[in-house]
Parts: structure tokens; C-alpha cells; sequence
């Protein structure tokens, strides 16, 4: 079905976030939209399927008329979403999750679990993801919960399915397989709709682009008549130039040496998620972390960062001196800070304003709060990351994704840390802010940061560390300097077995 | 441009405005509303709610509950009475230890901030849901207060304690002073320290908080302690007021002041709302209270109000927190 948006406008407080945009979304194509962090993306999404059934202008569903009240209405008529935020219930099963709202039923209105469950197999293997129907979505990972989300729009039979950074969470082998099912989708004549800020995904999946810059349309086309450089200069507004690496001089010193960490699994006896795992970090250095889906790198970050100290075992210098952290509070007295993956779960506190999340870890400093340095301290971040707000004060929850991840980066940046850990940073941040980012580590680091980096991105760990470590299951299976790490190398160490 | 700000104002002089439009309905209804004496009586009967609800309003921004509250008061207030009148003996010693009402008050504060320590104590060592764990300490705290009380009350207690629930310091009723006092020390307490902040982020994203280093455990001991030694400055309002420390002081007690929290526009979810907030819920409760006393409405009919109210106020700020 050919999906229309004509003169679509929409305000927050503060903000115009839409103005005047009109587009059209083709069936049997992937149709992308581009643009910077708070561009508008989500928000024009978000009406489409009636999140925010208040907006100025129309939408044509074959060119007929349709205003959404409510998601459900959108979803009647065809069209489903997978949102940029996680949307599960952790509580409940793979399987009530993806039928929520719309459970099968038997006869006298039981619940038709077996058909539920059959069905969820079924989509589940064709996302190729190993988990049982009856898995509680709270032990699944962020990059699993992800292809849940997919799955839940894949059954819903939509005509049109809207994707909202889809790829944030999931590394190279589960974007080919999700491109792969995108692929028949198309074959079947559906309208897919499809952000993401991953660049080169884009050229392989995408047939017709259009461009957003706080929130006005700046360009739309066939993808075979662009290039990378000029949907980047229709996005930015200006050439962005992406820089070499640069080899940082590194000390010697090491700043944190793991030896022979063990993880117990939380629920299976005698079985380990982490085992035997060693290493050493040095001052000034930039170590990747590479590895699959449940390869275990963000478990070996929790775990040093003090989130497992029942179930693990290890011995732990951070500048020479023995260390055991049996709470983050430990591990952030011992200059220790970690950007997290989840910035919803684990990462934000929505309903609080930019300036009181960032200045959360330091505010142990002294008893009463410090408005003004609070303030200036958020001011100088928001800057320094342009994070796209009409003021410091604003509520982190009306904030565009990229922008949130932003402030999880400030919060984290503010404390100071000697070394930091970084799980996905760039998560749905764009391009620009995404180089701009890499060049305030490679500062951090000359200054003597040492950071321990954890990312699915190949080209981002290739471009960023001076050392890359890859692990498989719970062990680490390779060890390279940058000089002899290459995407082949990374993927074979990777794989399991 | 000050979103947050404006928002906060917003509803907070939502429900300023429905007290205001209360007041007028009721003055209109019943000229003895507006008199003086009237007012101070309303003033001073919600001081023993204001106290409670304040320490309520801390425990539900974190996301928890207290129900124990009600039982709490009656108990510290016992232990006040018993300690003015009887002092505390230690047979075995041969040891007997007279108490002056500021002892017997300060010993009762101090009970009533052991009791609730041992609520939070139970909450986070244990991981019990603190519905369950208050409950729990909820009939704990009446039994123990009948096995004190031997189920009779402890009366004529002084002219001292009398003047706390009954007397007038510069104009103003004692018991009001005291819930100011209160009200100032906890507005400045959640507004202004990194204390008070931590409730807010423990309610907003308990995770998020604990990974960014607060000591979520010992926050919690901390406020649960703080709600049951606020119970206690209520048992010692009431048990001056009567001069008097009843077995069965303070049932339901718990509601009224989840009540004014929630009128007051407290999330039961945690991590929005105010102590402002609550004392003009409790404010609302009152008035609503005095009036229907005032206009001779059945105390029946004052509980079904009492519910129609809480119900609108949570209706009303459900519908302002929809966006867009
Ligand atoms: N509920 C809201 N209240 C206030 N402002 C909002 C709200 N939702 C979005 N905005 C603002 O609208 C603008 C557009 O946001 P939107 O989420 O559409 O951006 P986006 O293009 O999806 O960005 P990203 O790439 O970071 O996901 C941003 O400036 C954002 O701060
Ligand atoms: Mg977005």
C-alpha cells in the first residue's frame, strides 16, 4: 500500500519538532529516513501510527484519508511499528509478549498457548534466534530483545511496517538476517518504512531515502542516484570530514589487570558465562571488545563493575593495588565509570530533567545540591555533545533517542573517570555526533583515560581501539593490536566453537 | 521554556485551586467556615496527617508504601504516655529511670524511628515487597501497643504534654507549629540535598540509580526510619491532644495519608510528586472533613465523599499527564 504524509506538522513545548512535510512510502521498496539526532524521525513515525493522534496535516493510505485515534486503529488498518525504545514487559514470555493484546483464543475463550507458542517458533527461527517461546523477556539481552520487537511486527501480517533504528542494538550477522527477511517482505509488495544511522546498511537495504533537518524535508530520491557524502551533506548541512586515525601514544602503565575471571550462570548450576578470562588495560589506551551476540562482553563489564559479586570470582589491580567491588558506588570511588547499553533499563531516569541525570554519580560529593554548578556543568555537555534541547531543565523523556544517549555519555563523562567502560556508546547517535564523539575520546585518552570498549560496529572498534580483544561464549579467543585486526580476522575469532 | 518548571506549577496550582474553590463552596454553605477559631481548629486537626503524609510522601516517591504508619503512631504514642507517667524500670537492675515530657517525646520519636528502620530492614535484606512487610508490622505495632497499653488507656498526663496537643505559642496553635516545622524541614530535605534527590531517581529507575552509585539499600532504610519517626511525632500530637494514649489510636490512619499523598499528585509508581503537594492534599481532606461536619452531613457520607474526592484527583492528574 502506497502510505502518503501531507503537510505534517507537530509542536512540543518549545520545540517544532515536524514542519510541513510531505512524503510518500512505496510498497515493494525499503524507504529510509535520514537525518541528525532530534531531526524529527520518530516523531513523524510516532504519527503515522497513532502515538500522537494530534498533528496538523493528512495521511493517505492509498489515497484515502485516515486519522489514527490510537495505535490500535493504525495497526487495523494495516500499519505496525517497531519502536526505537524497547517495549517489552520483562516479566512476561517471549511468546505473551509478541501476542499482547492480541491473544489467540480457544473455544470458552482459553488462551491457545500451543498455537501461540507454535507460531512464535516459527517466527522465531526465521530470525534465526535460539530462544525458547517460554523465555522470559527479562533474561534475554538488549540485541535479542531487539529481534523480539521485529518478530512482534513480523506477525502481525502488517502491509506496512515502520522501523524505527531497527539495527541500534544487533551486530553485522543479525542486521544480513534481518535484511535478508526485509528482502522477502519486499518480494510480498510491503511498504517498509526504515531509519537508521548506520550508513552502509543503508546502500545494501535501501531504494528511496528522505532527509530530515529539524524537521523540514531537505531532500528525497532513489538511493542508486546518491552518495554517502551527499545524503551526509543534506543531513548536516555542511561536508563532514571523517578523519583518519591518528595513533595515540600510549604508556606502558597498566591501570587495570583482570586475571582468571570466572561468572557463574544465574540460573543454570555449574554452568559459567564468563570463564578463565584475563587481561591487562594500560593508561592511554583504547582496548576493544568484540564478540557475537551473548559472547559475554557486557557480562565481563558488569561483572568488574560490581553487579555480580555473588556469582563471580577474580582478581582485579586497578593501578596496582587489589580490588574487589562488590557495588558499582565502590567501582565509581575507584575512578571507575560505565556507559551502559540499555539507556531506558539502565542508562536514564526518564522522568527526571538532563541536568539531575548527569549530575547523578558525582552528587555524593556534598550533602546539598548545587543548582548553579549542577546547571553549568549539564550547559557545558550539551554543548560539547550537541544534545538538542530547548534547555537543561528539560525532562530526559522528551528527548529524541540519540539525544538521550548523549546525556548517558555526559553523565558518565562528568565523573572523571581513569577508566571508562563504554557498551554500544554510539547507539543511535548520527553520524556527526558519532565523529564528534570519537574525537573527544581520542582527547580523553591522550590525557590518560583508559578506556575498555565494547561494540558490535567492526568499522567503530577498527577505527577506535589501539588493542581489540575478541571473546566467543564466555572466553576470550582472540587478542590483536591494531595493526594485524581486520574484519575477517575479528569474525573467525568470533564464532563459536 | 522552563518545561519541567511550568508543569510542576501547573499542577500544583491545580489542586491549590480546588482547596480555594473547596474553602468558597463551604464558606458559601456554612457561615461558620470562615471564622477564625474554625479555622485554626481545621489547621490543627490536620497537623497529625501532615506529619504522617510527609513521611508518606517520601516512601511512595520511592516507589514503595508504608501501611504500618497508623499502628506506629499508637505505639510511640503509648511508649510517650507510658514514659511521662510511668517511666521505664529495669526490675532485674533495680533500676528506675523517671522521664520528663521532652524525654518521654524524644523517646517515643526514637521508637517510632526504630520500628521503621526494621520495616526497611526487612524490605532490603530480604527483598520483601514493602506492602507485605508494612502490613506485617502494621498488626506487630498495634499488638505490641495493646501489650503495653494492657488494652486500657494511659491518661492524665500533665500539663506539659497537654500544651503541646492543646496550647498556643505566639498566636499559633502548638500542634500547627510542629507540622510546619515538619513540612519546612522535609520540603528543604527532598528539594534541596542530594538525599532527597536519590528518592526521586530511586523511584524514577531503581536500576538506572543503583548503577550510577547510589546506595539504594541504606536510602530506603533511611526514609522508612524517617516515615516511622514522623508516625511518632503523630502518636505524640494525638496523645497530647486527648492527654491521653488510647490503645486504638491512629486505625486507618495509613489511608488518610496515602490519601494526601496521592491528592496531592504523587505518583503511586514513584519518582514524581512533592511534600508541597501533600500538605495541600491533606489540606483538602480536612476542609472537605470540617465542612461536611459543619454542614451536619453523616460521617457516612463524609467517607463516600472522601473517596470521590481521592478518585477525581487521581483522575484529573492522569488526564494532565497524557502528552500531546
Ligand atoms: N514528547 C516530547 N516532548 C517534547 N519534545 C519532544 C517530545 N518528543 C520529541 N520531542 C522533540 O522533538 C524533536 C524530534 O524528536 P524525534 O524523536 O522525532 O527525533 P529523531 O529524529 O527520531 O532523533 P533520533 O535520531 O535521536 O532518534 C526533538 O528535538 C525532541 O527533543
Ligand atoms: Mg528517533
Amino acid at each position: 500500500m502506497l502510505l502518503e504524509a501531507r503537510n505534517i506538522s507537530k509542536s512540543f513545548p518549545g520545540v517544532k519538532a515536524l514542519d510541513d512535510v510531505s512524503l510518500q512510502f512505496y510498497p515493494g521498496q525499503v524507504n529510509v529516513i535520514l537525518g541528525e539526532n532530534g531531526a524529527g524521525k520518530s516523531t513523524l513515525l510516532k504519527i503515522l501510527t497513532g502515538v500522537y493522534p494530534q498533528y496538523e496535516g493528512s495521511i493517505l493510505l492509498d489515497g484515502k484519508v485516515l486519522r489514527f485515534g490510537s495505535v490500535r486503529e493504525a495497526q487495523r488498518a494495516g500499519i505496525a511499528i517497531i519502536h526505537q525504545e524497547l517495549n517489552l514487559i520483562p516479566q512476561l514470555t517471549v511468546s505473551e509478549n509478541l501476542f499482547l493484546g492480541r491473544e489467540l483464543h480457544r473455544e470458552l475463550g482459553l488462551l491457545d498457548s500451543t498455537e501461540m507458542n507454535r507460531q512464535t517458533q516459527a517466527v522465531l527461527e526465521k530470525l534465526q534466534l535460539d530462544i525458547a517461546p517460554q523465555t522470559p523477556v527479562r533474561r534475554l539481552k538488549v540485541g535479542e530483545q531487539q529481534l523480539v520487537e521485529i518478530a512482534r511486527a513480523l506477525l502481525t501480517d502488517a502491509e506496512v511496517i515502520l522501523m524505527d533504528e531497527p539495527t541500534s542494538a544487533l551486530s553485522d550477522t543479525e542486521i544480513d538476517n534481518l535484511h535478508r527477511i526485509i528482502r522477502d517482505l519486499k518480494a510480498d509488495g510491503k511498504t517498509i518504512v526504515y531509519i537508521s544511522h548506520k550508513m552502509d546498511e543503508l546502500f545494501r537495504i535501501a531504494d528511496h531515502y528522505t532527509v530530515l533537518r529539524d524537521g523540514v524535508m531537505v531532500g528525497t530520491g532513489k538511493m542508486e542516484d546518491t552518495t554517502e557524502a551527499e545524503l551526509i551533506r543534506l543531513m548536516v548541512g555542511r561536508e563532514l570530514k571523517i578523519e583518519a586515525k591518528t595513533l595515540v601514544t600510549q604508556s606502558d602503565e597498566v591501570v587495570m589487570r583482570v586475571k582468571d575471571l570466572d561468572l557463574d550462570h544465574p540460573y543454570v548450576r555449574q554452568r559459567k558465562v564468563l570463564e578463565n578470562i584475563s587481561f591487562n588495560l594500560k593508561r592511554g589506551e583504547i582496548l576493544g571488545i568484540f564478540g557475537l551476540m551473548g559472547a559475554g562482553r557486557t557480562e565481563l563489564l558488569e561483572t568488574l563493575f560490581g553487579l555480580h559479586p555473588g556469582r563471580s570470582r577474580y582478581r582485579l589491580e586497578i593501578e596496582g593495588t587489589a580490588r574487589q567491588f562488590k557495588s558499582p558506588q565502590e567501582a565509581i570511588r575507584q575512578g571507575l565509570a560505565f556507559v551502559t547499553e540499555d539507556r531506558k533499563a539502565e542508562g536514564l531516569i526518564l522522568g527526571m530533567d538532563i541536568a539531575a541525570n548527569i549530575s547523578l554519580p558525582t552528587l555524593s560529593e556534598t550533602p546539598m545540591l548545587q543548582p548553579q554548578r549542577e546547571k553549568e556543568l549539564a550547559r557545558s555537555y550539551v554543548d560539547q555533545l550537541a544534545i538538542k534541547t530547548p534547555s537543561e531543565r528539560q525532562l530526559c523523556r522528551n528527548l529524541s533517542g540519540g539525544n538521550q544517549q548523549k546525556v548517558v555519555l555526559a553523565k558518565w563523562l562528568s565523573t572523571r573517570p581513569k577508566i571508562l567502560f563504554m557498551d554500544e556508546p554510539t547507539r543511535g547517535i548520527d553520524i556527526k555526533a558519532k565523529h564528534e564523539l570519537y574525537e573527544l575520546m581520542k582527547q580523553l585518552v591522550a590525557d590518560g583515560l583508559s578506556i575498555l570498549l565494547v561494540s558490535s560496529e567492526i568499522p567503530e572498534i577498527l577505527t577506535l581501539s589501539d588493542r581489540i580483544l575478541v571473546m566467543a561464549e564466555g572466553r576470550i579467543t582472540g587478542d590483536f593490536s591494531v595493526t594485524e585486526a581486520d574484519e575477517d580476522h575479528l569474525l573467525k575469532a568470533a564464532l563459536p566453537g | 521554556m522552563n518545561l519541567t518548571f511550568n508543569n510542576q506549577l501547573l499542577r500544583k496550582s491545580q489542586s491549590l485551586i480546588a482547596l480555594f474553590l473547596l474553602c468558597l463552596l463551604i464558606a458559601l454553605l456554612s457561615d461558620k467556615f470562615l471564622t477564625t477559631s474554625n479555622l485554626w481548629n481545621v489547621l490543627r486537626q490536620i497537623s497529625v496527617n501532615v506529619c504522617i503524609a510527609v513521611g508518606m510522601t517520601l516512601v511512595v516517591l520511592m516507589a514503595g508504601i508504608d501501611l504500618s504508619v497508623g499502628s506506629v503512631l499508637a505505639f510511640s504514642g503509648a511508649i510517650c504516655a507510658g514514659l511521662i507517667k510511668f517511666g521505664f524500670a529495669f526490675e532485674s537492675l533495680d533500676l528506675f529511670v523517671g522521664f520528663t515530657v521532652l524525654g518521654g517525646i524524644l523517646g517515643a520519636m526514637l521508637v517510632g524511628l526504630l520500628l521503621g528502620l526494621f520495616n526497611g530492614w526487612v524490605i532490603t535484606r530480604f527483598v520483601v515487597p514493602p506492602f507485605v512487610a508494612t502490613l506485617a508490622m502494621l498488626t506487630i505495632a498495634r499488638g505490641l501497643t495493646m501489650l503495653y497499653t494492657k488494652g486500657i488507656p494511659i491518661s492524665n498526663l500533665g500539663p506539659g504534654l497537654e500544651f503541646i496537643g492543646s496550647g498556643w505559642l505566639l498566636g499559633i496553635p502548638v500542634p500547627v507549629w510542629i507540622s510546619l516545622i515538619v513540612v519546612l524541614v522535609f520540603v528543604f530535605i527532598s528539594r534541596k540535598t542530594a538525599f532527597g534527590r536519590y528518592i526521586y531517581a530511586i523511584g524514577g529507575n531503581e536500576k538506572a540509580a543503583f548503577l550510577s552509585g547510589i546506595n539504594i539499600n541504606r536510602i530506603k532504610l533511611a526514609v522508612y526510619g524517617l516515615a516511622g519517626m514522623l508516625a511518632a511525632i503523630g502518636g505524640v500530637l494525638v496523645t497530647a491532644r486527648l492527654n491521653s494514649a488510647q490503645p486504638n489510636a491512629g486505625m486507618t490512619y495509613e489511608l488518610d495519608a496515602i490519601a494526601a499523598v496521592v491528592i496531592g499528585g504523587t505518583s503511586l509508581s514513584g519518582g514524581v510528586g512533592s511534600v508541597t503537594g501533600t500538605v495541600i492534599g491533606a489540606a483538602i481532606i480536612g476542609v472537605l472533613n470540617n465542612g461536611l461536619v459543619l454542614l451536619n452531613v453523616s460521617p457516612f457520607w463524609q467517607q463516600v465523599a472522601k473517596g470521590v474526592v481521592i478518585l477525581l484527583a487521581v483522575i484529573i492528574d492522569k488526564m494532565n499527564r497524557k502528552e500531546a
